[in-house]
């Protein structure tokens, strides 16, 4: 048994001439919960599907679970559970016969027990005859772990599992994940969501298929060297375009009725802040930079915003 | 259309393809059918009907024999189309002025397909025998001519074209439907979204193409028992040789044909596409395969082609096997150009297979 149940070296994606993912390494050890984050299009996706075997790899090579990401990725699909981004469970079929279909091609022993008990656990016992495609998003996205999560795999995959979901069913789904890794689960998650990006024990960036940063929400934050200033108030929004132009302030965003102003130089941000931000009596204060201010900052400093706005 | 390259060969290219093919190929007036001699006796007048048909473009002598069994089987598999035979004492009765009797076996099985050579063959008589007819035999050239000619119109004596259409039209009908369904599968999982899951999934592609075709081959048995039914209720199509034999052929028709649909879909990107692909087979399918126009009129290269398709030789059992009774032993040929087939659509099927979503 391998130390990492991801060890991926140099991994390289080519489609045609475009350069999906350049060259990404990841050590992830077992038993953790590790999230994925980039924004659109920063290779996110076509890094888990070369690392379960979907996607074939250009060019670099390392293991998964132990099992060679290139050659073997029967052996990996075997003990890996992908959920993928979109609801890609058959829409035609019962709740109840999408999750005994992938009991089969698992060959799950004692099935209908399996099936039983899984639809329990989901609380879908009483609706397990309706159809797959009839279910809500938060429905959708309870069924689809589930049937990933059956034969107890030991990494699990997930592609954007709570994109379209409502709070109340995402904290029921990290609840859900966080129980899975105590029962010894490896957990890769992409999301957009910072919030759920806190609750992982590290992160990894990636903007245009390229790493950008890895570690602990804490350490990231600490090592990006930022300093951000708060204030709230009536008026804020007005501000942040004229401190936005100021010499070192790197970004300026608004949250709620907040202004944070972001940048590397403490002293800097102040003296812009004294020519610009005194208004209505605004209140600054150092705060602590949120994990969205450190990214935001991280893309502006590496010039890797070049995503394509419509 | 631009970058849907498929479509717009679909829309241009094969229709001319297909304008080509068809227009050369098919010809509803076929000539040079095989045909087996059994000749009692070989006189000048014999020689000279035999060159006369010969002549004619419509028969091309492959066989004589003096075994009158031989030429039986030979119509039988279908090796000829007509087997003429000229009795002992022939030329002395016609000298006599006794009209001896000319027998024309025809395999009718096809009714079009002979028809014409028939029709022709008093005329053909005639005008063989107009030179050899002079001095003394010269009265012998009146009417009626000196010969009866007696045509036995085998498996098919009234000349029923329902008993060749619609037992062609069991293939005709498994090809259209077995084909399209198939081919339009595995881009029905690619369209909504389902292949990624599929592929993740610890399956084989062979797993895959077998839990596919199965269900249709359950539907295929269904549209069999359905057209037999109806062949033998609504159209009195006789049913001569062994049921075995034919469900055996259709059994292998049908895998040919799911296989085709299965290697159809690996390569189709949409449903569409598939749908497009199914027709482009289905047209040569209906035209080349002796279904709607006699196989043996066509020329040497349209044969060839035909000779590919699974419904040329399926045409073949089920009218041997209804028509004629044809036993198994005569049908190894058809049985396995369509495994052939079969076995080959699996092969390409299975390399084409992606096991990955590149």
């Amino acid at each position: 048994m391998s130390e990492f149940a991801i060890d991926v070296h140099g991994l390289v994606k080519r489609f045609g001439d475009k350069t999906a993912v350049n060259g990404i390494s990841i050590q992830m050890p077992r038993g953790q919960v590790w999230g994925f984050l980039g924004p659109n299009g920063s290779g996110k996706t076509t890094t888990i599907r070369m690392i379960c075997g979907l996607l074939k790899v250009s060019e670099g090579s390392g293991t998964c679970l132990g099992f060679d990401v290139v050659s073997e990725s029967k052996k990996i699909k075997a003990h890996t559970g992908y959920m993928t981004q979109k609801f890609s469970f058959w829409e035609d079929l019962t709740i109840r016969e999408n999750i005994e279909f992938v009991g089969r091609l698992y060959q799950l022993p004692k099935l209908r027990e399996r099936v039983g008990q899984t639809l329990e656990t989901l609380g879908l016992t009483d609706r397990q005859h309706q159809l797959a495609g009839d279910l809500s998003g938060g429905w959708k996205q309870r069924l689809a772990l589930a049937a990933v999560t059956m034969h107890k795999p030991e990494l699990l995959l997930l592609d954007e599992p709570t994109a379209g979901v409502d709070p109340q069913a995402r904290r029921e789904f990290w609840d859900q994940i966080h129980y899975l890794t105590a029962q010894g689960m490896t957990v890769l998650v992409s999301t957009h969501y910072m919030d759920e990006a806190e609750r992982c024990d590290e992160i990894v960036y990636l903007a245009n298929g390229a790493l950008l940063t890895q570690g602990r929400v804490n350490d990231i934050i600490d090592q990006s060297g930022l300093v951000t200033y708060k204030a709230e108030g009536v008026g804020v929004r007005q501000l942040s375009e004229i401190i936005g132009l100021e010499p070192g302030v790197e970004h300026v965003s608004y949250f709620g009725s907040a202004l944070h102003v972001s940048g590397p130089d403490a002293a800097l941000i102040e003296q812009a802040l004294n020519k610009t931000g005194k208004v209505d009596g605004l209140e600054w204060h150092e705060v602590r930079p949120s994990l969205e201010d450190t990214f935001i900052a991280l893309m502006n400093r590496a010039g890797m915003d070049t995503r394509v706005h419509s | 259309m631009r970058r849907d390259r498929l479509t717009f060969a679909m829309m241009f290219g094969i229709p001319i393809v297909q304008l080509v093919i068809f227009g050369y190929a098919i010809n509803t007036d076929p000539k040079l059918l095989p045909t087996a001699v059994h000749a009692e006796e070989q006189t000048p007048i014999v020689r000279t009907l035999i060159s006369g048909m010969k002549t004619s473009g419509y028969f091309d002598f492959v066989a004589a024999t003096s075994d009158p069994r031989e030429t039986a089987e030979m119509l039988a598999r279908g090796e000829v189309a007509f087997v003429v035979s000229f009795p002992v004492g022939f030329t002395q009765q016609l000298v006599r002025g006794d009209r001896p009797q000319v027998l024309v076996e025809a395999d009718a099985t096809d009714p079009s397909a002979a028809s014409n050579a028939i029709g022709y063959l008093n005329t053909i008589f005639t005008r063989a025998l107009a030179h050899d007819l002079n001095g003394p035999l010269r009265a012998l050239a009146a009417q009626p001519p000196p010969y009866e000619l007696i045509v036995h119109p085998k498996y098919n004596p009234e000349g029923i074209t329902q008993y060749n259409i619609v037992p062609g039209l069991l293939g005709v009908i498994l090809t259209l439907t077995l084909v399209m369904i198939m081919a339009t599968t595995m881009a029905r999982e690619v369209e909504r979204g389902t292949m990624e899951n599929l592929l993740a999934l610890p399956a084989e592609p062979h797993e895959v193409m077998i839990a596919k075709i199965t269900p249709y081959v359950m539907v295929g048995t269904v549209q069999t028992v359905v057209i037999l039914l109806a062949a033998s209720i609504l159209f009195s199509v006789p049913f001569v040789g062994s049921l075995f034999v034919l469900l055996f052929g259709i059994s292998i028709f049908m895998i040919a044909n799911l296989a085709l649909g299965f290697a159809f879909s690996t390569v189709a990107k949409s449903q569409l596409q598939a749908m497009q692909l199914s027709i482009f087979f289905f047209l040569p399918s209906l035209l080349l395969s002796g279904f709607m126009f006699p196989f043996r009129g066509m020329p040497q290269w349209a044969q060839t082609i035909g000779e590919v398709l699974p419904l040329t030789h399926f045409l073949r059992v089920v009218r041997g096997v209804m028509l004629k009774g044809t036993g198994i032993a005569d049908l190894q040929q058809p049985f396995l150009m369509m495994t052939g087939f079969a076995v080959v659509a699996c092969v390409i099927a299975m390399l084409r297979y992606r096991r990955t979503l590149d």
